[in-house]
């Protein structure tokens, strides 16, 4: 097969052009003329975790609520592990970037005053299932801003320590993409398909984070020695049985409780109702065999089950078409509800690039954002448009020092072979869809999956260690046949390197902070005085080096020591 | 959870290739489109969305309860017509204003 190589430079490069990748791009292209290029390996129009639309902005400062209590909110839901600097520099800016996205075009439901009308504190209610075509109009109406859709980023091209930009390959025809650029910014969303999911047969992919976001800015993040943290607090979500349908507009839109088989609600047994205990405790149910667990809809009226159906429709059509399916509704049947398998996301836990207050990644000229970027859960839609933004007002100011610094022939040349090489192996004895089957079947089984009841003990990640090292080892050897493939194989590199990395941070801490998200059964308590700390770690020589920090507060300004 | 295109309706635009989140749907020898990939599906149903001649429907798989009915959409400038047609071919029509917000 012959390929091509493209060349491009540009000052600044956004790799995904998701939610925060394309707002950052918006941010920079509305306030400078500067030449932006965002890369997406699907098309922006769709891509991500908006495909399918949004029920709410779920971070957003309430009446009553500032950016204070919003962080008092977040601290406190993660048990106090949080970069308190980052979560309050994204709340002063939540209602702002609410507001950018009605003026782009997404209804936000207001009252006779014209308020926007609260689901919750933190929450206000939306249509959200155009949101990324509109996010998308509003990207490609810019003219200094060039869209490669279709172009999936394999690694940071990296010189002398400094990100210089990033080489990759189209999905659409035989193109290798090596693009330069002063500033690169990482927008790739978190890593779904690491476990084995909830749904194994040929639903395999009816998963709820997006199964397209595959951990791929996280892992060249990893193998370019960029720092990590807090890995080891995974999002585990609480979701409807089977279709995997978000359950806050049931829960918060109408007030609903988690009920068990005998009808008793039991989340106060197991104390304070935060986000991860709800999960826990419906574990925990089900294990005790009260199961199974519901949110308790039956006796709603005829009008709330229709605006249900709707609400649905409008983010996640599976749940609408089954209650129709079904020829019958919330009104009539309690909706069942299930944990799904553990996904790394920094935009609900803290899973995440180590970054600074501008979101600046530890290697020069790389920033992290959304869901990609750790330390502050809970942003979700907003706050992630919110570090698209302070990422570009950051570049925008530092942009003048950068120039544009090209690799050699020769090295680029050894890049594209690196990528091509999986066409020419021989016939490998494994395929693609044996590996990923296999390290999903360790991951579930020795490192806390849905069969373990999330729960892990060092002896079982010793075996998940050697076993993801000894899958590292054999994707070397699987076969291409298409560029789709090509895909597939990179995107199970992705999500080892992702593994690998989870379970060191799993092993280091030493307790037990989050139910569920972080259970190590050798340390089933929770021990504040060793640990209210961050887990953070580099790979380094094969090796991925664990170190401990010591928590940043809401009014530091935090800065890398070598930037 | 997954799609069908039909052949016959399908008009060779592109499209749902195009924005499919997961680059799964492709061409076939005649131009038409087909999911080449069924179980990467991850149920978005922008392919659904983005057919001007409402040539895909959606299903749920079987491991997730489907019960053989299909959902598919009409576009209608501010409004977009849902179609849930199930087994014994009842159709429901839910008619969603895209300018308003959610209830819940
Ligand atoms: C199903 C679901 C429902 C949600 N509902 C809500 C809600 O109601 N309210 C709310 O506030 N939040 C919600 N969230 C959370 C919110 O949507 C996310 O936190 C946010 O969209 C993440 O933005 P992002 O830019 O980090 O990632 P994304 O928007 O997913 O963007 C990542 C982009 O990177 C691209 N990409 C990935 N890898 C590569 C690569 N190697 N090369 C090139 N491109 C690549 C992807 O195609 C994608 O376009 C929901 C999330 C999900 C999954
Ligand atoms: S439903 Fe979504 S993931 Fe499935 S084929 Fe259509 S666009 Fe692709
Ligand atoms: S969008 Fe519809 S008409 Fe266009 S290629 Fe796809 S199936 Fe065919």
């Amino acid at each position: 097969m012959r390929f091509e190589i493209k060349t491009i430079e540009t000052d600044v490069l956004i790799i995904g052009g998701g939610t925060a990748g394309c707002f950052c791009a918006l941010t920079i292209s509305e306030q400078s003329d500067l030449n932006v290029v965002i890369t997406d390996k699907a098309h922006i129009k769709r891509s991500g975790c908006l495909a399918a639309g949004v029920n709410a902005l779920n971070a957003y400062i309430g009446k009553g609520e500032t950016p204070e209590s919003f962080v008092d909110y977040v601290r406190g839901d993660s048990e106090g592990v949080i970069r308190e600097d980052l979560v309050y520099s994204i709340a002063q800016r939540l209602n702002k970037v609410a507001q950018r996205l009605e003026e782009l075009g997404v209804p936000i439901l207001k009252d006779q005053n014209g308020e926007y009308v609260q689901r919750g504190p933190r929450s206000v209610k939306i249509n959200g299932e155009n949101i990324k075509p509109l996010l998308a109009e509003a990207v490609l109406d810019k003219e200094n801003i060039n869209v490669l859709n279709h172009v999936n980023i394999v690694d940071y091209l990296v010189k002398d320590g400094v990100v210089v930009g990033a080489v990759g390959f189209s999905l659409k025809d035989n193109k290798i993409y090596e693009i330069y650029a002063k500033k690169t910014v990482c927008a790739t969303g978190g890593a779904a398909g690491l476990y084995k999911p909830n749904n194994p047969a040929f639903s395999r992919h009816k998963m709820w984070y997006s199964p397209f976001n595959t951990g791929a800015g996280y892992a060249m993040g990893v193998r370019a020695g960029a720092e990590m943290t807090t890995f080891e607090m995974r999002f585990i979500a609480l979701r409807c049985k089977d279709t995997i349908a978000p359950t806050g507009t049931i829960s918060q839109g109408i007030n609903t409780v988690q009920v068990n088989a005998k009808g008793e609600e039991y989340v106060g047994k197991y104390g304070e109702p935060t986000t991860y205990m709800r999960l826990y405790a419906t574990v925990k149910e089900n294990l005790k065999g009260n199961g199974p667990c519901f949110l308790k809809t039956r006796g709603i009226t005829r009008e709330q089950q229709n605006e249900l159906i709707k609400a649905y429709l409008n983010m996640a059509p599976a749940q609408a078409l089954k209650w129709v399916e079904m020829n019958s509704g919330p009104a009539e049947e309690n909706v069942e509800i299930e944990g799904t398998e553990p996904y790394i996301v920094g935009g609900h836990a803290a899973s995440g690039y180590w970054v600074d207050g501008d979101r600046r990644t530890t290697i020069q000229n790389l920033y992290a954002i959304g869901d990609v970027a750790g330390g502050s859960p809970k942003k979700y839609v907003t706050g992630c448009l919110a570090e698209g933004e302070i990422a570009a007002m950051s570049i925008l100011e530092t942009i003048k020092e950068g120039h544009i610094v090209r690799l050699s022939r020769d090295e680029i040349s050894g890049k594209s072979k690196d990528i091509l090489h999986f066409f020419s192996n021989e016939p490998p004895l494994y395929t693609i869809e044996e590996v990923e089957g296999a390290m999903q079947k360790v991951m579930d089984e020795y490192a806390g999956g849905i069969s373990m009841a999330y729960i892990y003990n060092n002896a079982k990640l010793a075996i998940a260690a050697k076993r993801i090292e000894e899958l590292l080892t054999i994707v070397e050897a699987l076969k291409a046949e298409s560029l789709h493939e090509l895909l597939s194989i990179f995107e199970i590199i992705d999500r080892l390197f992702v593994c690998k990395v989870l379970i060191k941070h799993l092993e280091a801490r030493q307790e037990t902070r989050w139910r569920c998200y972080q259970e190590n059964g050798d340390y089933p308590q929770k021990d504040d005085d060793r640990w209210m700390k961050y887990v953070n770690s580099v790979y380094k020589d094969g090796e991925v080096q664990i170190m401990l920090r010591e928590l940043v507060g809401r009014d530091e300004a935090y800065e890398h020591p070598s930037q | 959870m997954s799609i069908q295109v039909n052949k016959a309706k399908c008009v060779s635009c592109g499209q749902c290739c195009d924005v499919c989140p997961g680059n799964l749907i492709q061409k076939d020898k005649n131009d038409k489109a087909y999911i080449k990939y069924p179980q990467e599906c991850w149920g978005c149903i922008a392919c659904v969305k983005e057919c001007s001649v409402g040539a895909i429907k959606y299903h749920l798989g079987i491991d997730i309860g489907g019960k053989g009915g299909y959902l598919y959409t009409k576009n209608r400038g501010d409004y977009m017509d849902w179609f849930i047609v199930s087994l014994d071919r009842r159709k429901h029509q839910i008619t969603i204003n895209k300018k308003e917000s959610n209830k819940y």
